[in-house]
């Protein structure tokens, strides 16, 4: 169950970006009654029927599926919000709109799930995919313009943003600073820790050029 | 235990209202997503141990009881988010005892980072691994190659241990407002200021000390 991604590939499977994002809270209307729950990751209830409640987007899609709730979509995921976010994102080539940190996912389990609690449904949904591959490539485009070598800033990336580009932007990083490194400690890098670099046992980069 | 004690009055604030499974999620991502092996937080595993056991006599209980069956699958899916994240951690740990066995043992601070079980289950490891490794090779070579750790008895230091690879890059988010120092000592200075919630990619070093003090998460 536990299983575990390869470090050197993704560091968190597409699997365990959406279990992250599931533990973020969402309003549910409940229709049946229910003593609190007393998790181990917090205590929530009690539930009335009509009464909205805040609950994790897990248990959300536990009792949904159940027909015990019905979802009260978070106020991004609306049409008019959603069409002034993308053409925002449109406009600027450099910045990115603010986003929950897992919109896709939340967006996802939402569409999948509750489907009839969203007005406008295929609106709604196109207009998601449409600002993810907006962001996507604009992320790509910007790729090419990254300045500084030790810290680089990311505002409004998405969770899944972030898995995506991380092993390529990794690896075009370590690049960049092994070059801009000063002389004297380039030296100092030759004698004392080449060496043992050499012998990691981490796979070598020109293998794993496909 | 060590990481929970030298956190500061402010630091205690945020962890009090941060629920356990809060603090192993980000154990979880920071173990993860970090190069070298990290502390190991003794104290709250202990406590998600507990809380784990306790929810499983629980469950028992309102089977028997006969609750809701509604009721009892919604702590069973409680009490597997919590289980995988406890699984995942100490996989993790597990993975990186495997990859870096050899330095881990090498220094009294890298092996203060394992627990007592993981401890054990490195020195194993390393001495099979080093058995193997002379029984198969090394005692057929020439006497200057037979060591398990150096490529030959002239070797200054131990270059045969494969060792975590610090300069790599990571990605962050701050808490609270945090100055980083981005170089080391003797070059000129240049800090990075975040604000919170800022993301970054950045450096594994310059982080290091932040993460182990909690003021900054790896995702």
């Amino acid at each position: 169950m536990a299983g575990q991604t390869d470090p050197h590939i993704s560091l968190f499977s597409p699997q365990e970006v959406e279990f992250m994002a599931e533990d973020e809270l969402v309003q549910i209307v409940p229709n049946m009654n229910m003593e609190p729950l007393n998790f181990i990751s917090g205590d929530f209830g009690r539930f009335v029927p009509q009464i909205p409640i805040e609950v994790p987007l897990w248990l959300a899609v536990a009792l949904k599926r159940r027909g015990k709730c019905t979802f009260r979509p978070p106020g991004w995921l609306s049409v008019d919000n959603l069409t002034q976010i993308l053409e925002a994102e449109r406009e600027s080539q450099s910045t990115f709109q603010a986003l929950p940190f897992s919109y896709v996912e939340i967006a996802r389990l939402l569409f999948d799930h509750a489907r009839d609690d969203i007005p406008d449904m295929y609106m709604v949904r196109s207009l998601v995919e449409d600002i993810r591959d907006v962001r996507l490539h604009k992320l790509e485009t910007n790729l090419g313009s990254f300045q500084g070598t030790s810290a680089v800033k990311i505002s409004n990336v998405s969770a899944m943003e972030v898995n995506l580009v991380r092993p390529f932007v990794r690896r075009a990083l370590e690049a960049f600073y092994k070059h801009d490194k000063p002389e004297a400690d380039a030296d100092r890098d030759t004698r004392s820790s080449r060496q043992p670099r050499e012998a990691n046992n981490e796979p070598r980069r020109p293998l794993r050029q496909r | 235990m060590a990481s929970n004690s030298d956190l500061g009055s402010a630091d205690f604030e945020t962890l009090a209202s941060t629920s356990d499974v809060e603090l192993l999620k980000r154990a979880w991502r920071n173990e993860k997503a970090a190069p070298e092996i990290l502390p190991y937080e003794a104290a709250l595993i202990e406590r998600a141990k507990g809380q784990i056991e306790l929810v499983e006599e629980n469950i028992e209980d309102y089977v028997e009881n006969g609750i809701d069956p509604l009721v009892v699958s919604l702590y069973q899916m409680d009490l597997d988010r919590t289980q995988f994240l406890l699984r995942s951690y100490l996989r993790v740990r597990l993975l990186k005892i495997e990859k870096f066995m050899f330095h881990n043992l090498k220094s009294e601070e890298a092996e203060s980072r394992l627990s007592e079980q993981e401890k054990v289950f490195a020195k194993s490891c390393a001495d099979d691994l080093a058995k193997h490794f002379e029984e198969s090779v090394l005692l057929k070579l020439p006497e200057n190659y037979q060591s398990v750790l150096k490529q030959s008895l002239i070797s200054e230091v131990d270059d045969m241990v494969p060792q975590p690879h610090l300069d790599t890059f990571v990605v962050c988010r701050s808490k609270n407002f945090v100055s980083l120092n981005l170089y080391e000592e003797g070059e000129s200075p240049e800090t990075v200021e975040m604000e919170r919630g800022d993301l970054y990619f950045i450096r594994y070093k310059i982080v290091k000390g932040a993460i182990e003090s909690g003021k900054i998460d790896l995702i």
